[in-house]
């Protein structure tokens, strides 16, 4: 009994010990705070990676040509996966190059396309998700819309999207194309109005006929969906007053313009192919390795223009899979792996999402790691500030110590007083350090901007990362294990001058002044 | 550990007058047995060729020579000597707060000097009560606490939350006994010499040990304190019967005493029996 009341009186007479608590107290929250943020962009980053990318992806041997063959291997891994499988489909990758005239300037871009088959391809991934129409988001379409582009989740008009894009935004182009044409040969043109009368143009149809009977105020090309990075360039702009600023999209192309793809043919040697495109949305994963350098087509539309289809069927280069949610993705690979090994034909490449991801992840993870570990360190150095405090107050309360044993208090009782106290500092420390840690994680966005308010400098730059807000995640485990690992630390600190305290002859510490 | 729910008991003598709470725990005094008393009590301490010597460095400093006393149950016994001739060390001994390097203590019939360390404990918490001369009371706590804290430290939460009430009763009669009844929440700094010495008694008399030990009692304070202290230990010798064991060097406290035991080199030189 006494003990719990010694170390009460001693708790709160001794406010200095306390002080050395404060840091225990901060490293906790520190603690609780980067995990909170590391989770949050760990979380962040592997629902985009996985988001865009499917769970397995299965390529052949010739990224160029791909292979043949593609519905037998489906068959064949749609058996042995059987009920794990969600979706799966098939893909056509090639490097190539984007060519847009704005108006007397060329802008070009190196990126990669991917064919798709619309019907399956947004159910291995989620990249369907992050397209800019709502529409294209129910169901993908690879044919201009009207309008009604850049409507965010809520159905409010992002403020920084043209507002006519789309057909009108198309029209309008091709009439002011037309009528700079128009001016330029006026002498020449003296009817055009026999087109108007053939039709809407298949834009699959054949591409070598196309400029014939096309009319960009009508017709569209093969639809393309680019990654928002390609079209737009982010920006900063300064409010008018210089208080505030705000990001915004500088929108360089927008759906509704023609561009022109040069990429290889699946001919050996290849040729360069160029054909032109019509942009019908663009994807916005934020993440910016993808949102620069990917961009979406119909896989048919691909295997024609590449040369693809043969006598022989339609060739692909990879295979992508979807799992079910709670199946076990690396014992997955690790049976596809097996039955498709990597040396024997069809010379099948088998890779998880995390294989792809593999160095990111592991920084990421490396970072947290160290982070945990210098924080603890900091705790360390708190527990060393404890240890010193508590042999202060044994040295102090030499005399108490001596009185308690002669009143009868036996050394395990008065070891027990200090490893008491030490817990309760511990508690009090870690208890405070999660209470801070939380709270400063569930208003960090708005640290953020005070911060920013008063050194007026971006904490958080939505240009780099790509996220608006600062993206957190509490995982009551971590919490747990950090407060523990705290109050642990602090216990153990306690642990010599407790020993030492014990160990005190009672004469000796009676004569002690 | 049963002490505090012992029904208390009433001393057969009212000397006093009025009601006399009884604060000890030792045998039922003789009613007719005059002041005095010695040949007849039996023997509730005892040493044994005790021995004792301190180590500093190669220097061997040999207290304790060769020390037998023995107390009988209800005498007031002063130890007497020169300052550093070992009295405290003696005294320590005989708590059992100290070890001898030789010889043995007997303590109400049994040999305390060799007893595990824990039932050492226990024996100073419950049987043996200790004053000393700078009172040794804990600064962080109230008078009325202090006097709580041999029972805070033998009973453990629950057993002290079901007696609270019992426990803090009688250390407020303690308290009420030694005159303090108007203390009770202030602070040792808040205390008198005097005052903070009858607190002292107050708690060593909270677990009604059998013996009582006094380091210099009244060494640190003036006369009428110090008297104030003697007389409150000679009520207890004599209407509870309390065996005392006290060091002092007071001439006249010592004369008082049922009996004297003088230390001279570590061993007893003369024990006479007092003049009371
Ligand atoms: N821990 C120790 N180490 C070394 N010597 C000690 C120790 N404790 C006591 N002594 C020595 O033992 C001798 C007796 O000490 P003690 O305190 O028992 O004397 P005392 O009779 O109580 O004296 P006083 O009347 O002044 O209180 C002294 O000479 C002292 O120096
Ligand atoms: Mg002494």
């Amino acid at each position: 009994m006494y003990k719990l009341i010694l170390a009460w009186r001693y708790l709160r007479t001794r406010y200095i010990a306390l002080a050395s608590v404060i840091s225990v107290t901060l490293g906790v929250a520190t603690l609780i705070i980067v995990n909170s943020v590391m989770a949050g962009f760990t979380h962040e980053m592997n629902q985009r990676l996985n988001g865009m990318l499917s769970d397995i992806v299965i390529e052949g041997p010739d990224l160029l040509m791909g292979f043949q063959d593609s519905e037998h291997y489906c068959d064949e891994i749609r058996e042995l996966l059987g009920d794990d499988l969600k979706q799966i489909t098939t893909t056509v990758h090639v490097p190539a190059m984007l060519t847009a005239d704005l108006g007397g300037y060329i802008y070009t871009r190196q990126l990669s396309i991917i064919g798709i088959d619309v019907d399956t391809y947004a159910e291995v991934s989620d990249f369907a998700e992050y397209v800019l129409h709502p529409e294209n988001r129910k169901q993908l379409s690879f044919l201009l819309r009207e309008g009604g582009y850049g409507l965010d989740d809520d159905g409010v008009l992002r403020d920084d999207f043209p507002e006519d894009a789309g057909w009108d935004y198309r029209r309008r182009k091709a009439s002011w194309e037309a009528a700079i044409r128009e001016a330029s040969a006026e002498a020449e043109l003296t009817d055009t109005a026999s087109e108007d009368e053939a039709g809407p143009v298949d834009p699959y149809a054949n591409t070598l006929e196309e400029a014939v009977t096309f009319n960009p105020m009508r017709d569209q090309h093969a639809g393309i969906i680019l990654g928002i990075g390609i079209g737009s360039q982010r920006k900063r702009f300064e409010s008018e007053d210089g208080k505030s600023s705000e990001v915004h999209d500088v929108f360089i192309l927008q759906p509704g313009d023609d561009v022109q793809l040069t990429f290889p043919t699946a001919a050996s040697p290849p040729r360069a192919e160029t054909a032109p495109f019509t942009v019908v949305d663009f994807y916005e994963s934020k993440m910016s390795e993808y949102d620069f350098s990917f961009a979406f087509v119909r896989q048919q539309d691909l295997q024609h223009l590449r040369g693809m289809i043969s006598s022989e069927g339609k060739a692909v280069t990879s295979i992508q899979l979807k799992l079910q949610a709670g199946v076990n993705l690396i014992e997955t690979r690790d049976k596809l792996q097996s039955y498709f090994p990597a040396d024997r034909a069809p010379y099948f490449r088998v890779q998880a999402w995390t294989d792809m991801q593999a160095p990111l992840l592991a920084a990421v993870e490396l970072e947290t790691t160290l982070l945990n570990i210098l924080l603890f360190l900091i705790i360390a150095v708190a527990g060393f500030g404890i240890l010193a405090t508590f042999f202060m107050i044994v040295v102090e309360k030499t005399r108490d110590i001596g009185i308690l044993k002669s009143l009868g208090a036996p050394s395990r009782g008065v070891m027990s007083i200090f490893l008491g106290y030490g817990l309760s500092l511990g508690i009090v420390g870690s208890g405070a350090g999660m209470i801070l840690g939380l709270i400063f994680v569930a208003y960090i966005n708005d640290v953020a901007d005070l911060i920013e308010l008063v050194t007026k400098r971006e904490v958080f730059d939505p240009t780099v990362y790509y996220f608006e807000q600062i993206p957190t995640i509490i995982h009551p485990s971590t919490v747990f294990l950090v407060v523990a690992g705290a109050t642990l630390i602090a216990v153990m600190a306690s642990v010599l001058p407790a020993v030492r305290a014990a160990r005190l002859h009672p004469v000796e510490a009676l004569r002690y002044e | 550990m049963s002490n505090t729910t012992q029904p208390k008991r009433r001393s057969a003598r009212g000397n006093t007058g009025g009601p006399h709470v009884k604060f000890t725990n030792s045998a039922p005094a003789d009613s007719g047995r005059p002041h005095g008393k010695s040949c007849d009590a039996r023997v509730i301490l005892q040493t044994k060729a005790l021995k004792k010597s301190f180590h500093k460095g190669k220097n061997e400093i040999r207290v304790l020579r060769e020390v037998d006393i023995q107390v009988h149950q209800g005498q007031l016994t002063a130890i007497v000597g020169q300052s550093g001739c070992g009295k405290s060390t003696l005294l320590h001994l005989l708590a059992t707060l100290d070890q001898p390097d030789h010889g043995e203590v007997h303590f109400d019939g049994r040999r305390i000097d060799n007893l595990p360390s824990r039932q050492r404990d226990t024996i100073r918490n419950r049987d043996i009560g200790i004053i000393f001369q700078f009172y040794h009371l804990l600064p962080e706590f109230t008078a009325l606490e202090n006097v709580l804290m041999p029972t805070l430290i033998d009973q453990g939460v629950f057993s002290y939350w079901r007696t609270r009430a019992h426990a803090k009763k009688r250390a407020i009669e303690l308290l009420a006994m030694v005159g303090l009844e108007d203390r009770l929440r202030h602070r040792p700094s808040e205390l008198s010499g005097g005052e903070m010495q009858r607190a002292a008694i107050a708690r060593a008399l909270m677990a009604q040990p059998k013996l009582l030990l006094a380091d210099e009692p009244t060494g640190n304070l003036d006369r009428k304190n110090g008297d104030d202290v003697m007389a409150i230990l000679r009520r207890l010798n004599q209407q509870d019967d309390l065996t005392i064991v006290m060091v002092t060097h007071d001439q006249a406290i010592a004369a008082s005493a049922d009996r004297t035991v003088q230390l001279v080199e570590g061993r007893v030189q003369n024990s006479s029996p007092g003049h009371g």
